[in-house]
């Protein structure tokens, strides 16, 4: 169950970016080869987050579909599994994409009086 | 700007007195495992300060690691310190100092892989002398610490004869990872269906370049093969 050190390791990452604000949405993005289980991530963020800057907040996980290139026959490809063959017969290929774990963005809320904050804009009606 | 009000935009002259919440998305960009890479990436360049080579063992549990290393400690030429990763309690840490060399046990309490952070402290406290081996030996299990960079020179995986020659297929991100099989128990061949071709084929159509090479850790068969690709990562 390594997704709980992952959600650990989101959580830790988008508090210090939110500096003290409320965490809304966290956007995840996540490759079939990555090794970590979406599912089993949504668990563990509900788990991580509980007390936290990001209670309640929601995981919003862009699942990326592995793609490899074949060097052989040159074809671009899907990888239905982790098995890096082509459908031409060759394992010469490259993986270009699956493997992706990244925090893509987080959207943070601040309580604000509006009045106070546009005042200071200067007023600039045609 | 703001998209309840439009505050924020200097085009844009707001009277609304109420107070509500503004949200903002703040693009990131990071990988999720970036702390943890940025102290492997610490943890590696100590090491190669002190010509230090570390190796990052892994298997699943009772694959024979502990034995293997004991059997390594007693005949590798450099000196070898061991950082033992368990759950719970410190009888692969005893097993080795008992073999000879220094040793550390890390528990990981209900975790399941040993991080960067975590053999940071273990080497600070091992603190071997420059030119040693230093083997980690993982927490037993076949998913998690595949994804943990701790810093190594390399990957090994341990598999047993016991446990089956489909083990690369059914965990696949460890093979994937790993720079050696090490197939373990070879002495038990005899009593179990286990097919080395077979192991070595589908270790390959995961990972094309990986090394596989059979020992025996209780009989020292091939041992001399482990040692020869141990010495081979010395800088």
């Amino acid at each position: 169950m390594h997704e709980l050190a992952i959600a650990e390791s989101v959580v830790e990452a988008a508090r210090n970016r939110a500096a003290g604000r409320r965490v809304s949405v966290v956007r995840l993005r996540i490759g079939r080869l990555s090794g970590v289980v979406p599912d089993a991530l949504e668990f563990a963020f509900e788990v991580a987050t509980a007390g936290t800057d990001l209670d309640g907040a929601s995981l919003e996980i862009d699942d990326v579909a592995a793609r490899a290139t074949c060097h052989v026959c040159k074809a671009d490809f899907i990888l239905d599994d982790p098995i890096p063959l082509c459908p031409c017969g060759s394992a010469d290929v490259e993986i270009v994409a699956g493997r992706e774990l990244a925090m893509v963005s987080i959207d943070v809320e601040e309580d604000v009086s509006c009045a106070a904050t546009a005042d200071a804009e200067t007023p600039t009606y045609g | 700007m703001c998209s309840n009000c439009g505050c924020g935009d200097s085009d844009v002259r707001v009277t609304a007195p109420d107070g509500h919440t503004h949200t903002h998305t703040l693009d990131l960009e990071i990988a999720v495992l970036a702390k943890n890479d940025e102290l492997a990436a610490a943890n590696r360049a100590w090491l190669h300060e002190w010509s230090l080579t570390m190796v990052n063992v892994m298997s699943s549990p009772g694959a024979g690691k502990t034995t293997l290393l004991e059997h390594t400690i007693g005949s590798f030429p450099q000196p070898v310190g061991v950082i033992e990763g368990d759950q719970e309690t410190s009888y692969d840490a005893q097993r080795i100092r008992q073999a000879g060399a220094l040793a550390v046990q890390v528990n990981t309490g209900t975790g399941c892989h040993l991080d960067a952070a975590m053999t940071r402290h273990a080497l600070d406290e091992l603190a071997p002398e420059a030119g040693s081996l230093v083997i980690v030996e993982n927490v037993g299990n076949l998913v998690c610490p595949a994804l943990f960079d701790l810093g190594e020179a390399a990957k090994v995986v341990v598999i047993s004869v016991t446990e089956g020659d489909d083990k690369p297929l059914k965990y696949p991100h460890m093979f994937t990872a790993a720079d050696l099989v090490l197939v373990n128990k070879t002495d038990l061949l005899p009593y179990v269906d286990f097919d080395l071709g077979r192991l070595t084929a589908d270790a390959r159509r995961l990972n094309p370049d990986v090394e596989v090479l059979a020992v025996s850790a209780r009989t020292g068969e091939n041992t001399a093969a482990w040692h020869t690709w141990l010495d081979r990562l010395s800088p």
